[in-house]
């Protein structure tokens, strides 16, 4: 209990991925100018994160290392992560128009977004998890690892939210002219950032 | 049909600096620069697969379909970033240690993928090599530049070299890579809109001069 609890405030707060580990980054600045679109790509995020994890561990961890093909990890976890979003495009077509409509148009940056991969190469990586969870490559496992998927997307999904919320602000504001579009976001995650800090400080 | 170098050059450092003016790759750029020599080290890992995926772009280009282009071009970059994880693994484990994580995501830099898209597929390869190339330095020149600045302001250090006890923590802080790369962007396009007026008025007065 107390490691789950360990991963979730890992995940989110201290190592959250946007903020302190700088993956993800483009579609935080590209996708955060109103809070509904940020809402829309931090939910598409997630799912797409957690089936990624669920996927590319034991695909790692059963498939490659026996194989001693773990070199070809790159190439097979992209392709992986293609194969998710263009599946998860089509399923949601088909059964959920409005949940389509909703996060389609997301669907297709998410395969070159670096938090994906990322949180795929992060979960096999036993140092990472060790120094980011405290979890020994021992007791890293299956569970641990979609957990960690789930609330890396959480993670995310709240530093999108309340970049978005600020962004939203600054719009209306008047913004010194060499400061606009991408310098003033980037003070503006700065800041966040600085909140963020004191969640290390635990 | 001649291949204009010169512009390709000035576009790929000054005029649409990968890093700087379209911001692109962004992830690197904030994690990396807390040293001068991880920015020198992405930037020519990013380079030579710039160089390679493009020319191989280019020269596949007419027999990709188009529907199925982007799939294609992201394995031929996930090819070459394999290829320099291996090699660095093997020749330079230090740099490799410190690249880390950000060294597989090199497959997912937005920089490679517009290159390919917008420039790869639709040109003959040896200006795609050049075009890969000047990108290439442009995000090198970038990281190193920022790197440089962090370096010394937060470790008091450039290129691993102490120089003195003051340092600023907040420079090496996350914090402080988001402060220091909005300084930047703000900072490269005050200078660029500088010269091109400076050019601008140049041209206007040989004009003059001319009708004088």
């Amino acid at each position: 209990m107390a490691q789950f609890l360990m991963i979730i405030i890992s995940a989110v707060f201290i190592n959250n991925f946007v903020v302190v580990q700088f993956l993800g980054i483009c579609p935080f600045l590209g996708v955060s100018k109103d809070f509904k679109s940020a809402l829309g790509m931090g939910i598409a995020v997630c799912f797409v994160m957690t089936l990624t994890c669920l996927i590319t561990y034991p695909v790692y961890t059963y498939i490659l290392v026996p194989l001693g093909l773990d070199f070809m990890e790159i190439i097979v976890f992209i392709f992986i992560i293609a194969s998710i979003v263009q599946m998860i495009e089509m399923v949601l077509k088909r059964f959920s128009p409005t949940l389509y409509s909703a996060m389609g148009i997301y669907l297709p940056l998410i395969t070159t977004n670096c938090a994906v991969l990322g949180a795929a190469e992060l979960v096999i990586d036993g140092g990472q998890m060790a120094s980011l969870l405290g979890i020994t490559a021992a007791e890293m496992n299956m569970g641990y690892a979609v957990l960690y998927g789930l609330f890396a997307g959480v993670g995310f999904t709240l530093a999108i939210v309340l970049m978005s919320g600020l962004r939203e602000k600054i719009a209306r504001s008047n913004v010194p002219k060499r400061l606009k579009g991408f310098p003033i976001a980037m003070i503006t995650a700065c800041f966040i950032a600085m909140a963020f800090y004191v969640f290390t400080l635990i | 049909m001649k291949t204009d170098f010169k512009k390709i050059a000035k576009d790929g450092v000054i005029s649409s600096n990968p890093t700087l003016k379209l911001v692109l790759g962004t992830c690197p750029t904030l994690a990396l620069t807390t040293a001068a020599m991880n920015g020198i080290g992405m930037g020519l890992a990013v380079t030579f697969v710039l160089i390679f995926s493009n020319v191989i772009i280019s020269l596949m280009r007419k027999a990709i379909p188009k529907e199925v282009r982007i799939p294609a071009f992201i394995l031929i970059i996930a090819t070459f970033v394999t290829i320099v994880r291996l090699a660095l693994d093997y020749f330079l484990p230090d740099i490799y240690e410190s690249l880390g994580l950000y060294l597989p995501l090199i497959v997912v830099n937005c920089i490679i993928l517009a290159r390919a898209e917008s420039f790869a597929s639709k040109n003959g390869v040896l200006a795609s090599a050049a075009d890969g190339l000047f990108m290439g330095v442009g995000f090198t020149t970038a990281l190193t530049l920022m790197g440089t600045v962090r370096e010394i302001l937060g470790s008091g250090a450039i290129f691993g070299h102490k120089l003195w006890d003051f340092s600023i923590g907040f420079f090496s802080s996350s914090a402080g890579a988001f402060f220091t790369y909005a300084v930047f962007i703000a900072l490269f396009a005050l200078i660029t809109d500088k010269c091109s007026e400076k050019s601008k008025h140049k041209k206007a007065n040989d004009k003059i001069k001319e009708n004088a």
